[in-house]
């Protein structure tokens, strides 16, 4: 039934042998030895102040949607670390190997990094960003404003978003694994077949690649489902549509995005998994196999999926720019018109990643104008916002930097993009580092929109305010890396320079090359200023505590509860009278219209099966990569098992008591400060 | 236009907050519409399937239509239907019984439901065995990878329903009609629906296909 493999196996070990794990190769030696440190350090800490109760109690089996959100955004912030760590070796790389005579180490013939190597690296660096680092970010973000936005006490599904994260986490743990037990896929993180067939890629690097990514898909699928659900069924009383904050409307479309392309990502993997296992003959070269469908059916969920990214990052930008204009939201029908055409149009654009592949003239033309039309909305955003600042008291605080940052990133990155949009041009640049320029543009200001959102909805969940010092020092930093890097990428794809090269044959192009390494260490720095960003921050965190509203002109519902929120969001659920109810609520002078008298809160009960289901559905992957069979059939039964288990359970509902709402209230009650301004 | 000139309000009488525990919502609304979100997601796979099933079936030309012709079977497969259809039209009932709120309706209902897609599974099964037997298999050639695929993924939701189904019969003879029950009842419903939809495109596509068109 199973394909015939090319190397040893054995039925208990299935692939695994101890040949797997690379002791050879010096740099992931050194990244075992620090990953064992950092491990090490972490039990060592949990051990010492007894915190593994705790964990397990108030985190690793928790459904309360703020903190699967802050478990989402630390996912996100070590994977990203992790990416980062992968620019740094492709930057390096490419800055010393360049021209023939340039220098060879540790088994290179230029550079550092073997071809196999490097090809790991930048597959590594493309899946982590996307799909480890800026999806959960992003998710997690979701996760925690949204349900406060819309004044509800939880999700819709709690249970199913604590298990949406856990199966991000293992598969998140997947790719990490790969580092130290076998290998990663080296032929670039969206595939390329027929190269990611078994004949060609006979090791477990595409395995690992295709199940973490594919049980990444389904933690996200869940996701969304959770998120859409949430909004359209558990909004406060009088919450109309068009009274929805504008975060919430971008949480809605990204998440329709999400929820229609992502099963699509899944098919186009599953039939890789096919052909690999099965010997099916979707992809393959030869007897009936088509190529050009996986490529299709890829950006199907591939372009619709950098909307799913930049949607949220614009939702941010427009909670943050009205905040720090003080003025409501410019263009508020416009905006949620502009957030569902985006929406919309990702469905009809994916072919522009392969213009270049021989469809007919009017194909090209065709998605070159769907294309090009994703400009309109975007600039009815932009305009938006900037009739926002317009006129308003604009405060340059940090998450307003970088919300001004993304805004201008996204004028490079979509003017660069409508560039692309041109078939006959983007013959000359394609997959050329132009295009990857380009899209660095749209994930960096993604990026920056996440830092602002972080620095902005922080004292939200954690009760004091990220200090500002250290905080601009990252910022600057930021700018000036982003600056560095990519002018000179911009300049080397108009000299022809393609993507993903691990040597680099034109002399001419070092300094460049030498440019964006200085770059680089301007970000290494900035990494640096991050990490004192929230070192000052953790140690001065009882002098920056803060009230309910601790930015003074919010406008939405959650600031109208508690920093931090206590478990149950809302003592009582808000009425809503206003777009904008807080700003409403301050305006109209009943900021600090409390209550007096609490009442029971029903509340779902934290349970450990999510965790265990993402646990053994790691195991499955595993064992799937490693072609262990038994171990695949004993995980799969497992999961279904444990399922069907959990349906049984009565109990999984608590109920907060009166007593405890008013101690929690009562407490917090005097911080709520009078409204500043607006 | 300002959203906060839209009303003026005096704080005495405007209500500002949901007196009571409004945190339940609305649960079999919010149970069934989750539902309906992801049977969307799995239409969205079988549109991939059936979207690679046009693509491979133009690769694979005229041979399509002639291998669909001389490999399988129309009239198994439209004894296969019948099954099928009287088994969603035996749930059918049970969800009659279930608006009646007879237990014993619900659960003769399902039974019915779970053994004809049994039924149902060990025909299409057979059908399989034979055509593996005389070395018509997935991996001859893509055209056919893609038609197995989706005969294999619509028997697996075949598996999953029958599965659902025995565990909705003991959850019933143990809690009676609790909110639980009886959402997952409904959504059944929607899921055992939507597969024979599926069933109707896959008869269609592969079993009629050569046959007719």
């Amino acid at each position: 039934m199973f394909v015939h493999l090319q190397g040893p196996w054995n039925p208990v070990w299935g692939r695994l042998s101890l040949q797997a794990i690379p002791y050879q190769n010096p740099i992931l030696l050194g990244t075992f030895t620090f990953a064992m440190i950092a491990a090490l350090a972490i039990v060592g800490a949990v051990v010492y102040f007894r915190a593994g109760p705790y964990l397990w109690r108030e985190w690793f089996t928790t459904v309360d949607h703020k903190k699967i959100g802050v478990m989402y955004c630390l996912l996100g912030l070590v994977m990203l670390f992790r990416g980062f760590a992968d620019a740094l070796m492709i930057r390096t790389q490419q800055a010393i190997a360049v021209g023939p005579h340039s220098p060879g180490y540790l088994g290179a013939l230029h550079g550092y990094l073997t071809p196999f190597h490097i090809g790991q690296v930048y597959t590594a660096h493309g899946l982590i960003m996307v799909v480890f680092a800026a999806t959960p970010l992003l998710v997690g973000i979701m996760n925690i404003v949204v349900p406060l936005q819309i004044g509800a006490r939880d999700m819709a599904y709690p249970y199913l978003n604590a298990l949406g994260f856990w199966l991000t986490a293992a598969a998140g743990a997947l790719v990490m694994l790969s580092l130290f037990v076998g290998n990663f896929a080296h032929g670039g993180w969206y595939g390329f077949l027929p190269l990611f067939e078994l004949p060609y890629s006979p090791g477990v690097g595409v395995d690992y690649w295709m199940w973490a990514f594919q049980l990444s898909a389904v933690g996200t699928t869940m996701g969304s489902i959770n998120l859409i659900a949430t909004i359209v069924k558990m909004r406060a009383p009088g919450m109309t549509w068009m009274r929805m904050p504008i975060f919430t409307w971008a949480s809605l479309s990204t998440n329709l995005i999400a929820l229609t392309s992502f099963p699509v990502l899944m098919v186009s993997l599953a039939l890789i998994g096919l052909d690999r296992y099965f010997g099916t003959h979707f992809y393959t070269a030869g007897q009936g196999g088509n190529l050009m469908l996986y490529n299709d059916l890829f950006w199907v969920w591939g372009h619709p999926e950098v909307y799913f990214l930049i949607l949220p990052a614009f939702g941010m930008m427009s909670e943050i720019i009205p905040t720090f204009s003080e003025k409501t939201l410019f263009g508020y029908a416009t905006m949620v018109v502009a957030s569902f055409a985006i929406g919309g149009v990702s469905w009809g654009v994916w072919l522009h990643h392969f213009f270049t592949m021989a469809a007919e003239p009017s194909v090209n033309s065709f998605y070159s104008v769907t294309t090009m039309l994703v400009g309109i909305p975007t600039g009815v955003k932009v305009f938006n916002w900037i009739f926002t600042m317009y006129r308003g008291r604009v405060r340059f605080e940090l998450p307003m930097l970088w919300a001004l940052l993304a805004l201008f990133l996204l004028l490079v990155g979509g003017m660069t993009g409508m560039m692309n949009a041109f078939a006959t041009s983007d013959y000359m640049w394609h997959n050329g580092v132009f295009v990857v320029a380009h899209f660095h543009m749209m994930v960096l200001l993604i990026a920056a929109s996440i830092f602002g959102g972080v620095e902005y909805w922080f004292p939200k969940v954690f009760g004091f305010k990220l200090e500002q010092r250290w905080g601009k020092w990252f910022f600057w930093f930021m700018v000036l890396g982003t600056a560095w890097v990519f002018v000179p990428m911009f300049i080397l794809g108009f000299a022809g320079m393609t993507r993903r090269l691990d040597y680099i044959p034109v002399t001419q192009w070092a300094p460049y090359l030498r440019v964006m390494l200085v770059g680089m260490a301007f970000y290494v720095m900035a990494l640096g200023f991050f990490v004192a960003h929230l070192y000052v921050s953790l140690r001065d965190r009882v002098k920056n505590r803060v009230g309910a509203d601790p930015w003074g002109t919010t406008r939405n519902l959650e600031w109208m509860t508690h920093s931090p929120v206590p478990a149950y969001n809302f003592a009582y659920i808000p009425h809503v009278h206003a777009r904008d109810e807080w700003a409403w609520r301050k305006e109209h002078g009943m900021a600090s219209l409390g209550n007096e008298s609490f009442e029971d809160i029903h509340m779902p009960r934290n349970t450990g099966v999510p965790v265990l289901l993402g646990g053994l559905a790691f195991v499955l992957c595993f064992a799937l990569v490693w072609r262990i069979w038994w171990l695949a059939a004993a995980g799969l039964g497992a999961v279904v098992l444990v399922i069907i288990l959990r349906s049984f359970a009565r109990d999984t509902d608590e109920v907060i008591p009166a007593k405890t709402v008013a101690g929690v209230e009562g407490g917090a009650q005097d911080a709520l400060p009078a409204p500043a301004r607006g | 236009m300002s959203a906060s000139t839209n009303t003026r309000a005096q704080p005495g009488s405007t209500v500002l907050w949901e007196k009571g525990d409004a945190a339940g919502h609305d649960m079999l609304g919010t149970r069934t519409f989750g539902f309906w979100l992801y049977m969307l997601t799995d239409a969205m796979v079988y549109a991939a399937l059936f979207a690679a099933f046009g693509v491979l079936a133009h690769n694979a030309g005229l041979t399509s239509k002639s291998m669909l012709a001389s490999v399988f079977d129309a009239q198994a497969a439209y004894r296969d239907t019948i099954v099928l259809f009287t088994s969603v039209l035996a749930y059918g009932y049970a969800m009659v019984a279930l608006k009646k709120g007879s237990r014993g309706g619900v659960a003769i209902g399902t039974a019915v439901a779970m053994i004809l897609g049994l039924v149902f599974l060990a025909m299409v099964g057979s059908d399989l065995e034979r055509l593996f037997s005389q070395g018509i298999v997935p991996q001859l050639n893509g055209f056919l990878s893609i038609v197995f695929t989706l005969i294999i993924y619509h028997a697996l939701h075949i598996i999953v329903g029958a599965l659902w189904m025995l565990v909705m019969l003991m959850q019933m003879g143990r809690d009676g009609f609790t909110s639980n029950v009886v959402y997952r009842l409904i959504n059944l419903r929607i899921f055992w629906h939507f597969q024979a939809v599926i069933w109707v495109l896959l008869f269609v596509f592969v079993y009629l296909q050569g046959k007719i068109i």
